[in-house]
């Protein structure tokens, strides 16, 4: 398996940026994105807002899917926002066979899809479905674990963007702690998100001992793009968690959406991880670490954090411990991958 | 072939001989008989090339063949009364996406308060989805509607809910007679569907519709439904031609095309009706029992002109729109529009309560005199209503209403 997964030991970062050049690297490990012959799976004239980072995450990892399915892949879609700005009728920006049912049924909607192309004995075209993190850790959790319990043959990718963004930027169960939305207002004795005990998707879809589970970033396209390969060569169910930053729901200027992904990544709160049949068995390292004041600084989302009159030391505090916390228990400091 | 079987036994072998490919299921009661037949017979290789997946709800067993279908092989699921409502959203989405799934009803109660008996509430609900909906009368025309379900379903792509009374129909023993495969496959063809996901050449099915098409799209489901009263007819006559049997259609007559007096129902209860008919017939009196078996699209047409001239008609319905009265009666009244024909519904077996022929003969000779109030509830015990109202005025914390009632009637269930 390693020899498709194109993550390179030595990266050859452009200097003083966080980009490793294609031109440097070996012709197997440049990005999808990067070759002429890319699908474009999910072509240009979609109505994305400036910065999505949903957008950006799903072109690179479908773009990517088809490559190592020889372009043969069925995407299904739940509701949300990539379903809304890529199919205004009559318009649509699917470049390949896409079905979009509900809000909550993409995994089952995708396990149908994969249970027809089994019984008709077609082994080469593959099943991807995809959503929003309100269609994934909420509304359609309940199918999601029934898909993996049942290890279709689906590899379901979470475009994280904390919240239903597609509705106004409500809380759902991937809110992070102290985030204000529309429905966890900055008022109060404890403005924002509720510090709750957390969902963590990817630890559940671990929990299901499925061939493979891994957390992306759009601040790592190269390492998105080597997961998203790598889960389609895998048969079974396999989740991909990847966070994509939304600048109208957490209040960040549009060309900083990448920035806000990795600084996100190199805090400590968003581990980039791959896991199979339940055990963690990579992990991408912080490569320079940052405290979260600077992730959250720059998101309007988290301002009542830093009010000149008082700032709220206290869960700042507390969201660095659930930053150290991963640290901890992933391993993400020092030499390595 | 003649068999003596099970309802549900024999409605799980009709389906495999209709070949279909992917099946989900969840099981609820009185459902569970169906899918476990057919779990059988895909596990055993009876039903070959067939996908029969375990999910984990309704909502995802409907979910799954909206993806398979989708996909393009045919499909089936079943359900019955909360099962139905919780993959609600999903009957109104394969209903949108015009996909020809074929799903079977075991119709049963709506709680609460929790209730595992047969009334129509379940299919009721549904009726405004967009699928077709078709009621068998008896085990041979549930076997019989199945394999016209696929047949319609897949000529028109749009989905077919066949309803099955619950315990009466699907846990009844009868003598059937199961067609032989090569019948089927004479009547059914093989699935072509209209849409599919092909990576040859790439769609986006359900994409969002906003003002500007929205309309017409609708407008085109109901064209099709309205399709459907012409094919149905059609697609009866080509079963009868290969079966040797009539079944489907869209209503069907019991003396009431002649008689002055016409009883109106769906399902399995026009058996009971029958009998009554018969006795009433013996006594002299003019009257006939009208099925009806194509609820959605409801046959106005058909029904206007079966009715239109009749002195009375009684409606027997196991269904109560909740605020209004009987939800048959408004479609009846709708065909009827302008004619002044007297109706008088009974609403009657909510919740499994037995409809006898006793208390149905009641119903038409008052309703014939129209001696009666309309919607009448058949069987309704006043004095337990009196009661609980009575408890309700004079206690604010009256506590739980079925469990008071129960409490009140003592041990219960030896007689239902």
């Amino acid at each position: 398996m390693t020899d498709l997964n194109p993550q390179q030991k030595v990266k050859f970062y452009q200097k003083g940026t966080y980009t490793t050049s294609n031109r440097l690297v070996d012709a197997r490990a440049r990005l999808v994105q990067a070759s002429m012959d890319r699908n474009n799976s999910l072509t240009c004239g979609h109505r994305a807002c400036q910065g999505c980072g949903e957008a950006l995450g799903a072109r690179y990892a479908i773009d990517a899917a088809m490559r190592a399915s020889h372009n043969q892949t069925i995407a299904v879609n739940a509701t949300g926002c990539l379903e809304v700005f890529t199919t205004p009728y009559p318009e649509t920006s699917w470049q390949i066979p896409w079905v979009h049912s509900l809000f909550g049924n993409a995994p089952a909607v995708a396990t149908g899809v994969a249970a027809a192309l089994k019984v008709r004995k077609n082994k080469q075209v593959r099943v991807v479905a995809q959503g929003g993190d309100g269609g994934t850790t909420d509304i359609g959790f309940g199918c999601l674990s029934g898909m993996f319990e049942r290890n279709d043959d689906v590899l379901y990718i979470c475009y994280d963007n904390q919240g239903y963004m597609n509705t106004g930027v409500q809380r759902s169960s991937a809110t992070p702690p102290a985030a204000r939305t529309a429905t966890t207002q900055a008022v109060g004795d404890a403005p924002g998100n509720v510090f709750g005990t957390g969902k963590n998707v990817p630890l559940i879809a671990m929990a299901h001992n499925i061939p493979y589970v891994a957390t992306a970033s759009i601040a790592n396209l190269k390492d998105l793009e080597a997961k998203v390969t790598k889960a389609m060569h895998i048969h079974g169910a396999r989740y991909i968690h990847v966070n994509v930053p939304c600048p109208l729901g957490w209040g960040s200027a549009p060309h900083d959406t990448v920035r806000v992904a990795r600084l996100m990544v190199e805090c400590g709160l968003f581990p980039l991880f791959e896991a199979e049949f339940g055990e963690v068995t990579n992990v991408i390292k912080i490569r320079k670490r940052v405290p979260v004041e600077e992730y959250l600084k720059i998101q309007k989302r988290f301002a009542h954090l830093f009010r000149k009159d008082k700032p709220d030391i206290e869960r700042i505090r507390a969201i660095q411990a659930m930053a150290d916390a991963n640290i901890k228990r992933y391993k993400l400091l020092g030499e390595g991958a | 072939m003649l068999k003596q079987t099970e309802g549900s036994q024999a409605v799980a072998e009709a389906i495999a001989m209709c070949r279909p490919e992917v099946i989900c299921a969840y099981p609820i009661t009185p459902q569970t008989h169906i899918v476990e037949g057919l779990s059988a017979l895909v596990k055993t290789g009876q039903l070959a090339n067939c996908e029969f997946i375990n999910v984990e709800s309704e909502f995802a067993a409907l979910s799954g063949v909206i993806g398979a279908s989708a996909a393009g092989v045919r499909t089936y699921t079943a359900t019955s009364s909360q099962g139905l409502l919780f993959m609600a959203e999903a009957v109104y989405n394969a209903a949108g996406l015009g996909l020809p799934i074929v799903m079977t009803i075991g119709n049963r109660a709506i709680g609460a308060p929790i209730n595992i008996w047969n009334d129509h509430s379940d299919s009721m609900a549904m009726r405004d989805s967009g699928w077709i909906q078709i009621f068998a009368e008896n085990n041979q025309e549930a076997v019989d509607l199945h394999i016209l379900a696929f047949k319609l379903a897949e000529r028109l792509s749009i989905p077919v809910m066949v309803c099955v009374d619950g315990f009466i129909l699907t846990h009844a023993y009868e003598r059937i007679d199961l067609p032989a495969q090569e019948q089927v496959d004479q009547f059914l063809p093989p699935y072509e569907p209209v849409q599919v996901l092909d990576i040859r050449e790439p769609v986006s099915i359900g994409a969002m519709v906003g003002p500007d098409a929205f309309a017409e799209v609708r407008y085109l489901a109901h064209h099709k439904q309205l399709q459907a009263l012409d094919l149905i007819p059609e697609i009866s006559a080509e079963f009868q031609q290969i079966f040797g049997r009539s079944s489907g259609g869209l209503v069907h007559h019991y003396h009431s095309e002649t008689a002055k007096h016409v009883v109106v129902a769906l399902g399995s209860v026009n058996g009971t009706i029958k009998d009554v008919v018969d006795d009433m017939r013996a006594d002299g009196i003019d009257i006939g029992a009208m099925s009806i078996c194509t609820f959605r699209p409801f046959p106005l047409a058909a029904i206007r002109q079966a009715l239109g001239k009749v002195d009375c008609v009684m409606v027997v319905e196991k269904s109560l729109d909740v605020g209004l009265g009987g939800m048959v009666d408004p479609n009846i009244r709708m065909a009827l529009r302008g004619l002044k024909r007297p109706l008088f519904t009974a609403i009657a077996g909510l919740g499994g309560r037995p409809i006898t022929k006793a208390s149905l003969r009641v119903f038409f000779e008052k309703a014939m005199k129209g001696e009666i109030e309309t919607p009448h509830f058949l069987d309704l015990d006043w004095k337990v209503v009196n009661r609980e109202l009575e408890r309700g005025r004079k206690t604010r914390r009256s506590g739980p209403t079925a469990e008071n009632i129960l409490r009140a009637l003592g041990p219960v269930g030896g007689d239902v």
